[in-house]
């Protein structure tokens, strides 16, 4: 198992040595670059956006329902819900639903290629087919990787706040005091810096698995599958470290 | 001319190929035939550099493939054009953008002028007006016609073709080789062909290698073939009625 595992590893880092070669026209490159920002991520703020309102608004119901005592402050809630969403929600657990979303899309799509001869025709047109594919989803990934956590910190604030407006679970005013209070700006950038690493993790250990697919559809469906199952430990792990790493 | 010398290549403990060598000629069709399993996928691989063999030399005119650097193989492969089984069309590309592809990629030329070639290309495989549908939209035929389309966009000197008529009703694969065969003329090609059609052996079969179990068994041309007492080759070829009867004319007719 473990021969396995280095035997695996070896051949991600000399497939990301392709990936990071010279693209050979930077036109075409640029081109798909584009596309993958609107398949990978614009059509992803959707289901960002409606997970992360929800789960605000949820977080915000349990934590006024289990801290309930007289010797709290109200505001606390709305401290929590913001440290919560802001330090591991919208990183790390929103890239891990990314794993599921994206990872299984580009797996798929690229063992499909793999399974229908396309990456064999591109590598007989003299293109580097691992660099064509690959690089621009690493880097349309990773670019708008912040712009999805944001819009999730935001989708949860205002699911706290709707909470407070819909639910009356809390004073409006309370929440917002408790969101401002003891604000420290590093935390969203470590946040944004721990999301560059997922994304990186989901774009190219799925591009991986895509990539090294061989045999027919069951071969990709189990790819897809084992790309979700690898993204998402790596990202818990990765995660683990760059906590530690990021901390004040 | 593509000449291949002594070629091997084994899998874990199996060897496939086992030693072949050929010459294949410019400006002809050249047919690698042979029963399912025999080798000629893997050889075909071989010599376009998606496999490489243990043992063996692939020269592209006097220019040997397994002794080339990475950028020199790279330029190489921009002299190939290749027809796969499954045509191998990019799935979220137009017609016209899978022909314009390779143009696109490593060609000089201004949109316009890709564009303009891109549909010279496509009429020439006699499909004009299919260039804005999507491959998921056109017949299994219209496909490989517009992976010729897309194999020739860069004028190239090699065309590989593996399994073309394959999926294809015999109408269709009568217009499929017949395209392959004026455009190998056309531009002057060394064309290579893997196949098991007799229908395409009969019809374009200019120089035929014949292979068993991995090992050059016969080599000819379609009209050696009538003629050939090698005894793999008969049964393999009139392995059907249909061509058992042919053969039995051809005999009758020789010994008149």
């Amino acid at each position: 198992m473990i021969a396995e595992g280095l035997e695996t590893t070896g051949k991600y880092i000399l497939l990301m040595k392709r990936v990071f070669s010279r693209p050979e026209r930077i036109r075409v490159y640029l081109k798909q670059y584009v596309k993958e920002i609107e398949q990978l991520g614009i059509n992803s703020i959707g289901i960002v956006l409606l997970i992360s309102l929800f789960i605000g608004a949820v977080i915000t119901i349990q934590i006024k329902l289990n801290i309930e005592s007289p010797w709290m402050p109200r505001w606390t809630v709305g401290y929590i819900t913001r440290e919560i969403m802001l330090l591991e929600f919208s990183s790390s657990i929103m890239c891990l639903i990314l794993a599921g979303k994206v990872g299984s899309n580009i797996s798929s799509e690229i063992g499909s290629m793999r399974v229908t001869q396309q990456i064999d025709a591109l590598e007989i047109m003299g293109v580097n087919s691992a660099s064509f594919l690959i690089l621009p989803k690493i880097l349309a990934l990773v670019t708008i990787i912040p712009l999805l956590v944001t819009f999730s910190i935001c989708a949860g604030i205002i699911g706290a706040y709707c909470t407070c407006w819909f639910g009356g679970i809390l004073n409006a005013s309370d929440l917002s005091y408790g969101l401002q209070y003891n604000f420290v700006e590093w935390y969203a950038w470590s946040s944004f810096i721990k999301s560059l690493f997922f994304a990186f993790i989901i774009a190219s250990v799925s591009s991986f698995y895509g990539y090294s697919v061989k045999g027919g559809s069951i071969e990709v469906g189990k790819a897809s599958t084992d790309s979700v199952v690898s993204c998402s430990v790596l990202i818990l792990f990765s995660d683990l470290i760059l906590t530690n790493l990021l901390k004040l | 001319m593509i000449e291949i010398n002594t070629i091997e290549k084994s899998f874990e403990e199996k060897k496939v190929l086992k030693g072949i060598s050929t010459t294949f000629k410019t400006g002809e069709t050249n047919l690698i035939i042979g029963e399912s399993g025999s080798g000629k996928t893997v050889l075909m691989q071989c010599i376009v550099g998606l496999l490489t063999p243990e043992k063996g030399e692939v020269k592209y005119d006097h220019r040997d493939l397994l002794k080339m650097g990475k950028l020199e193989t790279q330029k190489l492969r921009r002299e190939m054009g290749m027809l796969f089984q499954s045509a191998a069309l990019f799935d979220s590309m137009t017609v016209l953008e899978n022909v314009m592809f390779p143009l696109n990629m490593f060609s000089d030329k201004t949109l316009r002028e890709q564009t303009r070639r891109a549909l010279t290309c496509l009429d020439r495989v006699n499909l004009k007006g299919a260039d804005t549908k999507f491959p998921g939209e056109i017949s299994g035929g219209m496909q490989k016609r517009v992976a010729i389309a897309r194999a020739i966009a860069l004028n190239p000197h090699y065309l590989f073709c593996d399994e073309p008529n394959s999926g294809l009703d015999p109408k269709t694969s009568l217009v499929i080789d017949a395209l392959i065969h004026e455009i190998t003329k056309e531009y002057g090609m060394t064309t290579i062909i893997n196949t098991h059609d007799m229908n395409s052996v009969m019809s374009i079969g200019e120089n035929i290698l014949f292979i068993n179990k991995g090992k050059n068994e016969w080599e000819g041309s379609k009209e050696n073939i009538l003629s050939s007492n090698n005894k793999k080759l008969n049964s393999f070829i009139f392995a059907s009625d249909l061509f058992k009867k042919v053969k039995e004319i051809e005999v009758n007719q020789v010994k008149e």
